[in-house]
């Protein structure tokens, strides 16, 4: 009975202190309050962004960058019923066209890079994957993206141009349950982006196929600001940062190929 | 001899039915303010739907499908939560177990675990390379993961707590006294279970089905992590109301509409016979 | 209601063999038998029970043995340790140390490790609540015992019907507990206990949950199937606080208090002239007995204690006038007038009672026997003023109004 209560409370205290040394720490560093961008990118963003993010704030002294990440569709969606943010990055052509068609797309939206599929397999490819055809069939099972989604669209795609159509056990929500899935052993294959497979560190090794430069295989990624952002000025120098050397060096080394 | 007693019981059934009157009047502003919370949301929904599209949306394959997978998997497993979950919550609320308590909340834990996490750990036990599935996949070929066996084994396992509080509940208010007169009168323990304690629960137990039914309706987290998402085998109607918000709201919508519906039928049957029969 | 020839003497008498209910039963009893050593207990057809067990701050050892066809009362203040004895009779509790036989059987042997499971013990046990099945009606909740029996639907209804008739609750039959009033229930609910024709039935303060105006009456029809012909004597063991349980019910008297037993006897003797503390302070009532006659109750020397029945009494049936000590007036001298059962009795001792002090009554020369015992509560002032001291002559008066004639055990 009573110990519900004086843990609730507990947390409440705890609350209320980290609020309190939050606000004596802002406000006794700096006078001037700082600009801030808000920043909603894809997930699959997140290394790249974070990284970019750090060189950004040495770089403009007194800014602050928030990260937003999450599903593409969402964050335009989010947009669209007017969150607050100052760029938009997504994950694909169309759902910027989204944010774009309902005005909330400041100026002309870039394409900066693009991200490729391969095969992700355990280390040393024990199944011995070599393309798409190698796929189907009981004897290797493979994991993909719905082709609701952005990766899966593109895998449609690939399958297309290899002129095979693939029997995955899952259809995935997104490409990072795919890897998941690739990971942790429960299936021999599956379809992610260069990036997801750098981003695996090893546990996971990356084939190429040819179809993954087909039309609609890639991944294309695009920037824009939105409309009526706080700070149109500190929004146009992210696009710049991000889509200049810094931001190629970056998306270069997490497996972008960059446009 | 001894005519009825001045107080009909059928007098005070209907006093119990007017008690509203009685309800100080500040329940009645947070009770609105809750049940807007609730049902405003949903009349957002019948708002947004695109009617004229309405029945195509439903009608379609997928939603076809996965309306078909849904009810299958949700009876499936409330049948499961039955048949695990009975004998369970009378363990808890009858034995003389030690450590009781802790056993209780180990059971409660996929109340508390975000569904995605209890769909990992099934993974992490089930899948190919767990120590269980290991196994399964040696001896005798079996892969769990990916198939509407999973599906099942996640709603199950996220839907039990639920059949098992509201029957612990209605056990322990029941008590253990007609169990000990019904040994009086010659009832073997079976006997005693069978046609004792079980009939007095029975509204607790319709009533734990029922919200075991609807929580494995309405299973997401645990089914994708564990199951996956696949057409006709894997993708119940909420996967394929979370993939089509992705790119068809309309169908989302739709899809979300006819859950609601789902439920609420099963709920209101439900409730209905309970009222009417064994009480 | 009850016949004329159904008292006391004519019970062994009617004594029959048990019906046999069914094959299923005596086989049970057969095989709990086989284990059991039914030497010692063979003249003992019904119970013996010595249980000990230690509980909080004392320790029960309680010996009782109740005959076949007994009725038999214990009476105790609250953690004297009456329900550890009866859930220990219907094994519902396990004491450290026990041992029971009931019918040739034996029930509980702590030393040799036998516990009868409850369901094999035929002992029927009847609490403060009715406790019926609330998903069965009245008729089914009594045909539930006589089909866990092994009886086939139509048998075990013609056996619930008959009780049910028996309880005078026949026209409930398809009523559910929830619709049924507490005396109704309560009367379903020993017509349950008496269908499977139980070796003993314990009863619990069957009473102490119902309404004053309904007791009685269920008391009654109580009193008539456990005593009179109806099951050919059936083996009770009531726990009571309720001294009227005692008196109307009962033909023995067992007093508990800290855990064992101070007093035990035929019930009018052990109220008449209580021994222990207890006892006397639930004796706390004035009992007359004698038999039923017309206007009261006629003593055994003939007295006449004018008062009213509780229910229809046969002329000649065993009694009791039970009126409250605060109901009597004392006099000096022989009051005159009012319709009023005056006893002349000399002082036996004065006891302060809190606002009250109680006069005891001892035996007079000068009245009738059943003077003696008798209590008057009166006030302080009131004693001042009549200047009574023991030893004096007095004179109790009490009117017919103040008293009732029960029915009584013996």
């Amino acid at each position: 009975m009573t110990r519900v209560p004086r843990l609730v409370l507990a947390a409440l205290a705890a609350a209320v202190a980290l609020g309190v040394a939050a606000c004596g720490g802002s406000g006794g560093e700096q006078q001037a309050p700082p600009r801030t961008l808000t920043v909603s990118a894809a997930a699959s963003l997140t290394d790249v962004y974070g990284q970019l993010k750090t060189q950004f704030e040495q770089a403009e002294p007194g800014t602050e960058v928030r990260l937003n990440f999450g599903g593409s569709d969402t964050l335009a969606q989010q947009i669209v019923q007017g969150a607050p943010a100052d760029v938009l990055a997504t994950a694909s052509t169309r759902t910027m066209q989204t944010a774009q068609q309902a005005g909330r797309i400041q100026g002309q939206p870039v394409t900066y890079a693009t991200n490729q599929l391969q095969v992700a397999v355990r280390p040393g490819n024990p199944k011995q994957v070599t393309g798409l055809p190698s796929l189907v069939g009981p004897q290797v099972t493979e994991s993909v993206c719905a082709p609701a989604v952005p990766c899966g669209a593109a895998t449609e795609a690939a399958e297309r141009a290899a002129g095979v159509t693939l029997d995955p056990v899952s259809e995935e929500q997104d490409v990072r349950s795919v890897l998941q899935r690739v990971t942790t052993g429960n299936v021999d294959a599956g379809l992610v982006y260069v990036t997801d497979v750098r981003s695996a560190d090893g546990q996971v090794q990356g084939i190429d196929f040819p179809q993954a430069t087909a039309q609609g295989a890639a991944q294309s990624y695009l920037i824009g600001a939105v409309a009526g952002s706080q700070d149109a000025g500190l929004a146009d120098s992210w696009i710049r940062f991000v889509t200049g050397p810094q931001g190629d060096a970056a998306l270069t080394q997490a497996g972008f190929r960059l446009r | 001899m001894t005519r009825a007693a001045p107080s009909s019981p059928r007098t005070r059934s209907s006093r119990t039915g007017s008690t509203g009157h009685t309800l100080p009047w500040p329940v009645w502003v947070p009770a609105v303010v809750g049940f807007g919370l609730i049902a405003v949301p949903v009349a957002g929904l019948v708002l947004r739907a695109d009617w004229p599209n309405f029945l195509t949306l439903i009608t379609s394959d997928a939603a076809l499908d996965a309306l078909r997978l849904s009810l299958q998997t949700g009876l499936t497993s409330t049948a499961l939560c039955l048949l695990f979950g009975t004998p369970l919550a009378l363990v808890l609320a009858r034995s003389d177990l030690p450590g009781l308590p802790v056993w209780r909340s180990i059971v409660l834990l996929p109340l508390v675990l975000p569904p995605v996490v209890g769909g990992l750990t099934l993974l992490f036990l089930l899948g190919r390379t767990g120590p269980v599935g290991q196994l399964l996949d040696a001896w005798f070929g079996v892969t769990v993961p990916f198939s509407t066996v999973a599906v099942v084994i996640a709603q199950t396992f996220v839907a039990m707590p639920f059949l098992v509080v509201s029957l612990e509940g209605a056990l322990r208010t029941a008590g253990d006294r007609y169990e000990a007169v019904a040994a009086t009168l010659g009832a073997s323990p079976m006997t005693a279970l069978r046609r004792v304690t079980i009939p007095v629960v029975l509204p607790g137990l319709v009533s734990g089905a029922v919200l075991a039914f609807a929580r494995a309706l309405g299973e997401f987290g645990a089914t994708v992590a564990f199951a996956g998402s696949l057409q006709g085998t894997t993708r119940t109607l909420p996967l394929l109301i979370y993939l089509d918000s992705q790119d068809d709201l309309d169908s989302a919508v739709a899809l979300s509409l006819l859950l609601v519906v789902v439920a609420v039928v099963v709920i209101v049957a439900t409730r209905t016979r309970d009222a009417s029969g064994v009480r | 209601m009850s016949a004329a020839g159904a008292g006391p003497g004519s019970r062994e008498g009617h004594r029959e063999p048990r019906r046999a209910v069914d094959g299923a039963l005596r086989a049970d009893t057969a095989d709990t038998a086989d284990t059991a050593d039914t030497a010692d207990t063979a003249d003992n057809p019904g119970l013996a029970a010595r249980v000990t067990t230690r509980r909080g701050g004392f320790t029960l050892d309680v010996a009782v043995e109740v005959a076949h066809g007994e009725v038999v009362a214990v009476l105790g203040p609250n953690g004297s340790g009456k329900s550890t004895l009866l859930g220990t009779l219907a094994g519902l509790f396990d004491p450290e140390s026990a041992t029971v036989t009931l019918a040739d059987r034996v029930l509980t042997d702590t030393d040799a490790g036998i516990t009868v499971p409850v369901h094999r013990r035929r002992v029927g046990l009847l609490s403060q609540q009715a406790l019926l099945f609330p998903h069965l009606t009245a008729h089914e909740n009594v045909a539930f015992g006589p089909r866990c029996a092994g009886q086939g639907r139509r048998a075990a209804g013609a056996v619930a019907d008959r009780w049910l008739a028996e309880m005078g609750v026949a026209e409930l039959a398809d009523r559910r507990p929830s619709e049924l009033s507490g005396g109704q229930a309560q009367r379903v609910a020993i017509a349950r206990a008496l269908a499977v024709e139980p070796d003993l039935l314990l009863l619990d303060e069957p009473f102490a949950a119902l309404d004053v105006d309904a007791a009685p009456a269920v008391r009654a029809v109580l009193r008539r199937v456990v005593r009179d012909s109806v099951v050919g004597g059936q083996t009770v063991l009531l726990v009571t606080h309720d001294v009227l349980d005692a008196v109307v019910l009962a033909d023995r008297l067992v007093v508990l208090a800290d855990g064992e037993v101070v007093e035990q006897g035929p019930t009018a003797e052990v109220l008449a002239r209580p021994r222990s503390g207890f006892a006397a302070r639930i004796a706390g009532l004035d009992l007359v007995t004698g038999t039923a006659c017309a206007g009261g109750l006629h003593t055994l020397d003939g007295t006449l204690v004018s008062g009213a029945a509780s229910e229809p009494l046969d002329h000649g049936d065993p009694a009791v006038a039970v009126f409250a000590p605060r109901s009597v007036a004392v006099h000096r001298e022989r009051p005159a007038g009012s319709p009023r059962n005056v006893v002349p009795v000399r002082l036996a001792a004065m006891e302060p009672q809190g606002e009250v002090v109680r006069l005891r009554a001892g035996a007079s020369g000068r009245g009738p026997a059943w003077g003696e015992g008798l209590a008057a509560d009166v006030t302080p002032a009131a004693v001042a003023e009549l200047g009574v001291e023991p030893g004096d002559e007095l004179w109790f008066a009490v009117k017919a109004t103040e008293v009732a004639v029960h029915p009584s055990g013996r």
